[in-house]
């Protein structure tokens, strides 16, 4: 150990300054780049479920309009 | 002899195997970078000339030697995608730019902070100082061509021009003391063999590197899987992959 209190480690004998401003701004920069990592990945995942799930209420609709044409058709040639 | 490597070109076996890789990327950055911390702000001596200021070497210089060896794998990476078509290759080079700008940043922020009490001034306009700073704006401009088109693979190829075509900057980081007068240092710990420092300060430099570069590989993991996604959005895999939650 190169300190002998504490007061002493946070001075880093009157470098304390320059020693921790590296340190901090390091640490910040690294905790910013992993934690816009992660929420890059999860907007990422979270935008192709949305679009998914759009994709599958169109299929749906799309079904389903066909179904009621398709009666209407029927109905207006049973008429006929 | 390509044969091995051939499977890794199919994204969804990248995918799986880089998943594979973060656990044990996380755990070994953290033990590294935990113990050689530790050891380079408690243990290591100061330097009978620049006192306890020293202590930023310890970030200073792994920061700065990542910040050009991710510029090379990024520019090889680069390089792939331009002659051989690889579209893996453009994914990983944009998983790489945006850490090796903040290695970057990290390299140029602890350099000011260890030239001021060093040499008396934050910042001069010297060929070491200057050229890292031309590092960064290549990685930004890098990272805005990455950006700037819907189409990925244009993109991609954009990008990969400029990094190819700012690789150039490399050497002339890596020889700027050498071949101009300037106020930084030569290199301390790159002499093969015999490094010119004190083996109590040697040790906890090597595990700060070692720890930085599992950091980076952590993080370049983790931003290619999500540029892989991107690219493969309408693949089934990623379908079903996005659907489920991922089993842990």
């Amino acid at each position: 150990m190169q300190f002998n209190s504490l007061a002493e480690f946070i001075a880093m004998g009157n470098h304390g300054f320059y020693v921790w401003l590296s340190y901090g701004i390091t640490a910040l920069l690294l905790v910013a780049l992993v934690l816009t990592t992660k929420s890059k990945d999860k907007s990422v995942k979270l935008h192709i479920q949305k679009r998914l799930q759009r994709e599958a209420k169109l299929k749906q609709a799309a079904k389903k309009q066909q179904q009621t044409s398709n009666k209407v058709s029927t109905s207006t040639e049973s008429t006929s | 002899m390509w044969k091995w490597l051939h499977p890794y070109a199919n994204p969804e076996i990248s995918y799986h195997f880089t998943g594979k890789l973060l656990p044990w990327l996380t755990k070994l950055s953290f033990l590294l970078l935990g113990t050689g911390i530790v050891w380079a702000l408690l243990f290591a001596p100061a330097d009978y000339q620049q006192g306890n200021s020293f202590r930023i070497f310890y970030l200073h210089v792994p920061a700065a030697m990542l910040s050009m060896g991710i510029y090379v794998g990024m520019a090889i990476a680069a390089l792939s995608s331009l002659v051989w078509q690889i579209k893996l290759a453009d994914a990983s080079a944009a998983a790489m730019a945006p850490v090796g700008a903040a290695f970057t940043a990290i390299a140029l922020i602890t350099g000011a902070a260890w030239g001021k009490p060093t040499w008396g001034t934050w910042w001069i306009w010297d060929a070491r100082l200057t050229s890292e700073l031309i590092l960064l704006f290549l990685y930004l401009g890098v990272i805005a061509l990455h950006n700037a088109f819907e189409d990925k693979a244009l993109a991609g190829k954009a990008a990969g021009i400029l990094s190819l075509v700012g690789a150039i900057n490399i050497p002339i980081i890596k020889y700027s003391v050498e071949w101009w007068n300037t106020l930084h240092q030569g290199s301390t710990v790159s002499k093969l063999g015999a490094p010119s420092m004190a083996t109590e300060m040697y040790w906890p430099f090597l595990l700060c590197l070692f720890g930085f570069v599992s950091l980076v590989a952590w993080i370049i993991c983790l931003r290619f899987r999500t540029e892989i996604i991107t690219r493969n959005a309408m693949r089934p895999w990623v379908k079903t992959l996005v659907c489920q939650p991922e089993t842990k």
